[in-house]
């Protein structure tokens, strides 16, 4: 997929404006973080689960090539092909080359993150075969030709008025002034034009939420079913996975599964949770024939042991963009590829490339409201500062911000000079401020332009401190602020 | 070079682990002792709380549930649950021999066909291979008598669980397919397809308003039957 990352400031100005987008990441805000909030209270266990399915990915990312190797083997013992990728470009190839062989003319698919990565659908378009999405949301947004904004809610961007819209330019067959009003109305259409792809399809195509080392077994998470009929009606099922996505046995799947949905949608577990090994067995009445995994690397091999290493634990939960202030007010197509929120600015660049994906890291107000969420335990802001500095190193960004770091930085390394600049700020600020604050000032158009800056009163710190000011028990000295 | 010896080689220079044969051994034994980890306390639980935690963890999640004792009133009950819903009295029951030999004329009017799933089915009966107490979870194997495409096709779906086989946790029923698979000559394998159910299909992809029955059944009942015997 071709990125807009480059244009994040204009997208994310943009999206700013965009009235339907802003209600919807509203009602976000209001969903998914208080049911999580609910779904751990609900688990005493909750914290501790976190750290066994973070020590799981650790271990596993340790020895991936040692996983990855007994993984094949438990697949083609089970009747299954596996296919190695390093690139976008070998994966779809070897995709359509499956599909050309079962003489498939519909492909249809649950939702994965990996084939958008690939931007397979195009590519099986370019190529004579037709690809449908089932997920629900990925239905909507493939009919309108969009990426996906978030990772598990894909059209959470969308209004029901604009799905609507959506189902009459693209369902000509049916009668015009059907009421489409209602998301029930909706839901009922979709379920009938899609029962028809799921019965004739020739392959269907998933993801894997996970892939088991122990039995050679794909996991697949949904709670529409769209994966199941995908998975068990076609010839042939496909399945496509990066390589990170290995766990040793059942039972550390089964760990990784009860901080999932409790992390993602605040679900204890999903509706459906799906273990796929191999084509059908001697005797079942269904399920595939063929069974074939493709395995994608795409840049994930040179995150093994780099600085963003821990980032190939993430499960896709989409917690960090739910809690992330940024994502809550931009959403996620802002940051212009196939990711978004914390864990898209953090992987984005590892993908495509620092250049390109230059902004991203800065998307981000280092709160760490993600990393408190993440149930891997990703240390994302930690990251997002590593790709900063790797930045500043390699000369990225304008001349005016690597300036006023550079300056910043003579400054803190001269503790002397800095206490005496500080003071004097403090004191001048302090002065001049009208009623306490500052309606605006100079080089901080982006803050004063939507509410004051609040004007320091006092001393600084560290002289409140040598005169003997200690906090009381709350820890709390001064407290204040302003806002239009 | 091959994709495979061009990733797995990348793979290992990067890791630059100090021994591979000691490392390679021990993957192979942690494999084969799929050890435990965590379970919560609300996956250990005596029967009758495991049965009673089941139940109320299904009906959360918009499952319905009706506890019976011997397998032979399964067909009085679907009856009554077509009756209740004002289905049409016409159901696909999975080919397993505690379904497919009871006696169903007990409604002369209910018809009955035995089977895979297919487009058109509205109302099917399946045979659970077990249950979960700590999330309501029915458990689904694929296989000759219990075919996967009934628990997806039709719109109302009833699913069988022996209340004996309703486990604590997730991990007891990875024990028991092992144990079932070895018995059967099939030692380290797993059924093709295994489903975990945690009531009816949903989405909530419009506007985030939560609907049933997306792609899979809007409805899921669930009969408990207490009698011992298998």
């Amino acid at each position: 997929m071709q990125s807009t990352s480059p244009n994040f400031t204009q997208n994310a100005k943009d999206a700013l404006q965009d009235d339907p987008l802003q209600a919807a990441l509203a009602k976000l805000t209001d969903g998914f973080p208080i049911q999580r909030l609910e779904a751990a209270a609900r688990l005493p266990e909750f914290e501790d689960l976190r750290d066994e399915a973070r020590d799981i990915k650790t271990h596993v990312l340790e020895n991936l090539d040692l996983y990855l190797e007994a993984y094949e083997k438990k697949v083609v013992e089970s009747g299954g092909h596996v296919h190695w990728c390093q690139t976008a470009e070998d994966a779809r190839e070897t995709i359509l080359k499956i599909c050309q062989n079962a003489n498939a003319k519909t492909v249809t698919k649950s939702k994965s993150m990996i084939s958008e990565e690939i931007a397979v659908n195009d590519f099986l378009e370019e190529n004579g075969i037709e690809p449908v999405e089932t997920d629900l949301g990925e239905y909507i947004i493939q009919l309108r030709d969009e990426p996906p904004s978030h990772i598990i809610a894909p059209a959470i961007h969308l209004s029901k008025e604009q799905v609507a819209d959506t189902f009459r330019d693209a369902h000509t067959d049916l009668e015009k002034d059907r009421p489409l009003d209602e998301p029930r109305a909706l839901l009922e259409e979709a379920r009938a034009k899609l029962r028809t792809k799921f019965l004739s399809a020739d392959v269907g195509l998933t993801g894997a939420n996970m892939l088991i080392a122990e039995t050679g077994t794909n996991v697949l998470v949904t709670n529409e079913g769209n994966a199941d009929l995908t998975n068990n009606l076609p010839r042939v099922h496909i399945v496509i996975a990066s390589i990170e996505k290995i766990v040793p046995t059942l039972e550390d799947a089964t760990t990784i599964l009860r901080v999932l949905a409790r992390s993602a949608t605040g679900q204890d577990i999903s509706v459906y949770t799906t273990f796929c090994t191999g084509p059908r067995q001697l005797n079942d009445l269904d399920g595939p024939e063929e069974y074939h995994v493709v395995l994608l690397d795409n840049g994930r091999t040179d995150m093994i042991g780099s600085e963003f290493h821990e980032m190939l634990r993430c499960i896709r939960c989409g917690a960090c963009l739910n809690h992330c202030p940024v994502y809550k007010s931009v959403g996620g197509h802002a940051y212009g590829w196939v990711y978004s929120g914390p864990m898209g600015a953090v992987l984005i660049p590892n993908l495509i490339g620092m250049e390109e994906a230059q902004h991203l890291p800065h998307a981000s107000t280092l709160c760490g409201k993600c990393e408190s969420v993440c149930p891997m335990r990703i240390p994302l802001p930690k990251m997002l500062r590593r790709w900063r500095e790797r930045q500043f190193k390699a000369e990225l960004g304008s001349t005016r911000a690597r300036w006023a770091l550079k300056s910043w930085v003579w400054l803190v390394k001269r503790p002397r000079i800095y206490r005496l600049a500080m003071n004097m700020s403090v004191a001048i600020l302090g002065q001049i401020g009208f009623r306490g604050r500052f309606k605006s000032l100079p080089f901080a158009k982006g803050w004063t332009s939507k509410r004051d800056l609040a004007a320091p009163t006092g001393d600084t710190f560290l002289s409140q401190y040598h005169n003997g000011a200690r906090g009381d028990q709350s820890g709390e000295l001064i407290r204040r602020g302003g806002r239009k | 070079m091959s994709g495979r010896d061009a990733i797995l080689g990348k793979i290992k220079s990067n890791l630059d682990r100090p021994n591979d044969l000691e490392s390679k051994q021990a993957i192979q034994n942690r494999l084969q002792a799929h050890q435990k980890n965590l379970i919560p306390q609300r996956g250990e639980l005596n029967q009758d709380q495991r049965i009673a935690l089941f139940c109320q963890e299904a009906s959360r999640v918009n499952a319905s549930i009706v506890e019976l004792v011997h397998f032979d009133e399964i067909p009085a009950a679907v009856s009554e649950y077509l009756r209740t819903h004002q289905l049409p009295a016409k159901v696909k029951i999975a080919p397993h021999k505690d379904i497919a030999s009871l006696d169903w004329d007990v409604n002369t009017s209910l018809m009955i066909e035995e089977g895979r799933g297919a487009g058109d089915d509205g109302v099917s009966v399946s045979m659970a291979f077990g249950g979960v107490a700590e999330t309501g979870t029915l458990v689904m194997t694929s296989g000759p008598e219990t075919p996967t495409s009934l628990n997806f096709l039709p719109l109302d779906h009833i699913v069988v669980v022996r209340a004996h086989e309703i486990a604590g946790n997730y991990e007891a029923i990875w024990e028991r397919i092992r144990d079932v698979q070895t018995k059967r000559g099939c030692e380290g394998t797993v059924p093709r397809t295994v489903n975990w159910i945690t009531g009816p299909s949903r989405t909530a992809d419009i506007e985030q308003t939560l609907l049933l029955g997306a792609h899979g059944p809007q409805r899921l009942h669930i009969l408990v039957i207490s009698e011992a015997t298998t």
